[in-house]
């Protein structure tokens, strides 16, 4: 197995081209170390990217988003206090990947590319709207995020590409988010279902804006464009609750695995969502 | 917390002293098992069979023997084959053939996981290149890996000759059933008669692992001239020697066994699987032979305890007052025999004066890894049965659980059915300080409950020898044979300086191996305190009678005119002030010339030990939405004797009740419909972590046991016993519903909330409805 660490973006495009589909990208390593360890991944050549600097910085977009770069790690995150202002909910859902120890080397952008149904911090991304930076052979390009996983283990990404950073956008006011998971235990495990909400009301409580996002409850995190959808328009009173959750319930569509039963998962997935919408709504308010 | 304001009797024994241990543990230098290296060791690895049940037709080793670094390639046939009976092994009985077949296949492979063939190579890598060109030859047969599918009549038989026992006339047929047994008092049939409330319940239980941190390792070196040393983390060097010894045919003044540092056993290390076939990897390479499991492997290959099956059957008078228990337990017991019936039976109803009391058993084989020891064996399945049998008898007599023990509480000095003495009993004094806890006056929510449990462990003595020197420095050195899993040496320390008068920090306890003293029996059975505690005393009272003997000489005296206090000693008696006294260090110092090296010893069968209660209360809360089980608030009371460490003692009783805990909710193998295990690491073998547990709350009662010098009971095992039933007993307080199996995990919690609603159960809590 090779090993590369460029510390330019044009280094590791060129390794990139050089060696095609056998490079695989190494960030915080919490999903790739563990996988070649348990022999699920033999790789031709690892590229660490920790190394490259603009890789692993949060910075403020244009148009007065964030952008976080792919190597930053859910510790950086949570020490970040313009995300913990602006997106709670991302930053909650980070805070529940493994451990703290974990947390200090896992990259959410990682977690998104890993592609695992359950990724925590992948649906709080997707209600977000964020955006994914892709750098190809051909150069740049854009994608939504809940556009990257395509199931287990698969994403859209193409040979010789590196998701560079991911960016979410400018926060209005009277706007927040929530990420909760169902874990039967408190730390350390996987979720057997997530919901996150993201959503902006205007000065009287009632509901502008809204995206609902579920994980592990289908081969990837969803968006759920109906169940936002069923909160737009009300003052997130318990009619539109029921029918959040119905299009949720709707949107499920789990296997039964070690983790939990697709029964039990549809069956929590909407209390999630409930809940993410009272705390997201709680934030906004505040 | 133990009261430590109290006036003390004693200098050291009862404080919270500084562990010996504590240093090396958290900087790292303490050496568990996979840290002892040897110059030019080899890498040792199993091949495990990927299915539960088939026969293994043909083993083919010549591709992994021919891949260059491969030293050598053992299978189930480089092993002798041994009688298929027990074994004696000082107070035990193992059955050698039963083990030797669990380590390395023979015929069939029995349970996921299976080793049928082991490598030694000069690496990792090599090791594991090898084991992908064995080639193995199975013929699949139908498994089981369920309790009550492998009873069933038509089910695959894992040993085809097996013939249950305990049961006249004997079956015709064989069957997966190893054997029944039966005890009885009085006559149950009129004891029911006469009762006026019969509560009579099912209780299903699956297996769980005893989850230690610590992954099992060791490393074998065999001499040309076949003297063999052998290092392993273990609860038992001396028992490791029997099994060793046994499985390989050697003599045991050839095999020296050495224990690590140990992180975790709980019973499931009182046993061998690497250890004989390292060394006959070793026997064969003539190079020490390294092999430490993964995580993955202690899940697929080592024992839990048993998955179990109660019906429990249980008459009171109206008044409250016990008449009649029927306690049947079945319980699986993986490829092999070896379930903890003994223990379970024990226990169950045995703190309850019940007249007319019948408790039967069965064991039953299936797919599974071999069921080993785990804390107190049997006890929290009996117990989670009887209290949960118990909490509703209660309930339906409008009492509270303490007062239907206090009614029914096993009277001082009567013997149990399963035939143990109960004796100089704490039960009404553990009962006294539960029913004062300000736990119990803390209001519930709507979603909250708070369950009670009380139960008896026997606790055990046990074979033991020590040793004890005293350097020419005045210090002392203390060997004994029982690995330190939870505070011995700190507690063999404190009681040898308490009994010599010499400060503790000038006592030192190491763990010896199997060369340096006599038999020892294992780190189990709660039995270490108490009898390795005998034996040090027992060691320190013969190093003084030895040093009152050289000042006698010196003083010419006869020994009995010398007193000996606080590390000073005096002419006694009539010769009182008749010479200065003389420090213990003076006395060390002139060994040499007053009649050699001073060393003490002990050996002892450990006679005496004190059994003990403990009462777990739990609050929860329950999710009426996600069936999610949080534990609020958990107190333990327990009658320890006297606390020689309290910190440890508390610990124990804390770890005890963490592991019962996860035991209650979550923990459970996942086997697919192939057999396999499926979730093979702690990530979804969901033990508690710290954030699922709240601090848990202990109280020490002390009723002192009078049979040891400072009075101790065994504390590591009734820890675990009543927390089961504790958390369970809660769970139906919560929400109305009481759970017949175990683990009450969210998804079992939820279907079930939801079928009471959907039927309108009016035992159903309102906040679930």
């Amino acid at each position: 197995m090779q090993y590369f660490r460029p510390t330019t973006l044009e280094d590791a495009v060129a390794h990139l081209r050089a060696h095609g589909p056998g490079v695989t990208i190494l960030a915080g390593g919490t999903d790739l170390v563990v996988q070649i360890r348990a022999g699920l991944r033999a790789p031709e050549a690892v590229m660490d990217i920790k190394r490259i600097a603009p890789l692993s910085e949060i910075t403020r977009t244009e148009e007065g988003g964030w952008r976080i770069g792919a190597a930053v790690s859910g510790a950086e995150i949570s020490a970040h206090a313009g995300l913990c202002a602006d997106w709670p909910g991302l930053v909650e859902g980070v805070g529940l990947i493994g451990s703290m120890q974990v947390q200090s080397r896992a990259t959410p952008v990682g977690n998104l590319c890993n592609a695992s149904p359950a990724a925590d911090s992948v649906p709080a991304m997707i209600a977000a709207g964020a955006t994914v930076y892709v750098l190809g052979p051909n150069g740049m390009r854009k994608i939504p995020v809940e556009e990257v996983a395509q199931g287990p283990g698969k994403t859209s990404l193409r040979a010789g590409e590196l998701v560079t950073s991911v960016t979410l956008p400018r926060r209005a006011a009277r706007s927040a988010d929530a990420y909760l998971r169902f874990t039967p235990r408190a730390e350390m495990d996987i979720a057997v279902a997530g919901a996150a909400v993201n959503l902006t009301l205007d000065d009287s409580g009632r509901c502008t804006f809204a995206r609902v996002a579920l994980g592990a409850v289908a081969p990837k995190a969803l968006l759920v464009p109906e169940a936002g959808a069923a909160l737009v328009g009300t003052m997130l009173e318990s009619d539109a609750l029921r029918r959040m959750a119905a299009a949720v319930t709707a949107a499920c569509a789990p296997i039964d695995d070690k983790r939990g039963t697709a029964t039990y998962r549809t069956a929590i997935a909407p209390v999630l969502a409930r809940r993410a919408v009272a705390l997201a709504q709680t934030r906004a308010a505040a | 917390m133990k009261d430590d304001s109290q006036p003390a009797d004693y200098r050291w024994v009862g404080k919270r002293l500084d562990r010996p241990d504590g240093a090396d543990k958290v900087t790292g230098r303490a050496r568990f098992g996979a840290d002892i290296h040897l110059p030019g060791e080899l890498v040792g690895k199993c091949l495990l069979s990927p299915h539960p049940h088939a026969r293994i037709l043909r083993i083919d080793t010549g591709k992994a023997r021919a891949l260059p670094g491969v030293k050598a390639v053992v299978t189930g046939a480089d092993f002798p084959v041994l009688e298929d009976r027990p074994t004696p092994v000082a107070d035990y009985a193992f059955n050698l053939w039963d083990q030797a077949r669990t380590l390395m296949a023979r015929d069939k492979v029995l349970f996921d996981g299976h080793p049928v063939a082991a490598v030694a190579a000069t690496t990792e890598d090599v090791a594991q290149q090898a084991l992908a060109l064995i080639e193995v030859a199975y013929e699949i047969l139908p498994h089981v890996t369920d309790l009550e599918a492998a009873m069933a009549p038509d089910a695959p038989l894992l040993h085809e000759t097996m013939i249950t026992t305990g049961v006249a006339p004997g079956p015709a047929a064989p069957s997966n059933i190893v054997a029944r047994t039966m005890l009885e008092r009085g006559n149950i049939d009129a004891g029911f008669e006469a009762a006026d409330i019969v509560v009579e319940r099912e209780f299903r239980s699956k297996p769980v692992h005893q989850g230690y941190i610590e992954p099992h390792a060791c490393i074998a070196s065999v001499a040309e001239d076949g003297r063999a040393e052998l290092w392993t983390c273990t609860q038992g060097p001396w028992i490791d020697r029997a099994f060793c010894a046994g499985i390989l045919g050697w003599e045991m003044s050839d095999l020296k066994v050495v224990a690590t540092e140990i992180g975790g056993g709980f019973g499931g290390k009182l046993t061998v699987y690497d250890e004989p076939i390292a060394l006959r990897l070793s026997q064969l390479t003539r190079k020490p032979v390294r092999m430490v499991m993964t995580r993955s492997e202690v899940l697929r290959r080592t024992g839990p305890t048993s998955g179990s099956l109660y019906r429990v059957r249980l008459g009171a008078k109206s008044d409250g007052t016990l008449v009649a228990a029927d306690c049947e337990m079945i319980l699986e017991t993986g490829a092999f025999p070896g379930s903890p019936l003994g223990t379970a039976r024990a226990i169950a109803f045995t703190h309850l004066d019940i007249p007319n009391l019948r408790l039967s058993s069965a064991e039953v084989v299936s797919n599974r890894p071999s069921v080993q020891a785990y804390r107190a064996p049997g006890g929290p399945i009996t117990c989670y049965a009887q209290e949960s049998v118990m909490d509703e008898m209660a309930e339906k007599l409008g009492i509270s659980p303490f007062a239907l023990i206090r009614k029914n509480a096993v009277r001082e000095g009567t013997v149990s059915l399963a035939g143990f003495p109960l004796e100089n009993l704490g039960l009404a004094q553990v009962l006294d300080a539960a029913e004062a806890l300000e736990h119990l006056k803390t209001p519930l929510g709507p979603t909250q409950g708070r369950g009670i449990a009380t139960s008896y462990w026997k606790n055990g003595g046990g074979q033991t020898s020590v040793s004890a020197i005293l350097n020419e420095d005045g210090t002392v050195n203390v060997g004994i044979g029982t690995p330190d899993i939870g505070g011995l040496r700190a507690s063999v320390s404190m009681m040898v300086a308490e009994t010599m008068g010499v400060p503790y920090d000038k006592v030192t306890t190491t763990i010896a191996d199997t060369s340096q003293l006599g038999f020892n029996s294992f780190t189990a059975g709660s039995r270490t305190a108490y009898a390795v505690g005998l034996a040090v005393v027992g060691a320190s009272k013969d190093l003084i009678a030895q040093v009152c003997e050289r000042a006698a000489k010196m003083w010419d005296l006869p020994p009995e005119a010398v007193d000996y206090a606080d590390g000073m000693l005096r002419p006694a008696g009539p010769n009182a002030g008749a010479h200065d006294p003389v420090p213990l260090a003076t006395i060390a110092a002139g060994f040499a010339k007053s009649g050699g090296p001073i060393m003490g010893k002990f050996t002892t069968d450990g006679p005496g030990a004190g059994p003990n209660f403990a009462t777990h209360i739990a609050d929860v809360e329950v999710d009426p939405e996600t069936g999610g089980v949080t534990v609020l608030r958990y107190s333990i009371v327990v009658d320890v004797g006297r606390a020689i460490h309290p910190d440890y003692v508390e610990g124990q009783n804390q770890g005890g009740a963490a592991q019962g805990i996860g035991w209650a909710l979550n923990e459970e193998y996942v086997y697919g419909a192939d057999g396999r295990l499926q979730n093979t690491g702690f990530l979804d073998y969901r033990m508690p972590v710290a954030p699922d547990l709240p601090m848990i709350g202990c109280t020490l009662v002390e009723v002192p046991n009078p049979n040891h010098p400072f009075g101790v009971r065994g504390v590591g095992e009734v820890s675990i016993v009543p927390s089961v039933a504790a958390v369970a007993n809660a769970v139906k307080d919560a929400t109305g519903l009481r759970f017949f199996e175990i683990p009450m995990s969210p998804p079992r919690v939820l279907a079930r909330i939801a079928g009471a609603r959907a039927a309108k159960d009016p035992s159903l809590k309102p906040a679930f409805r």
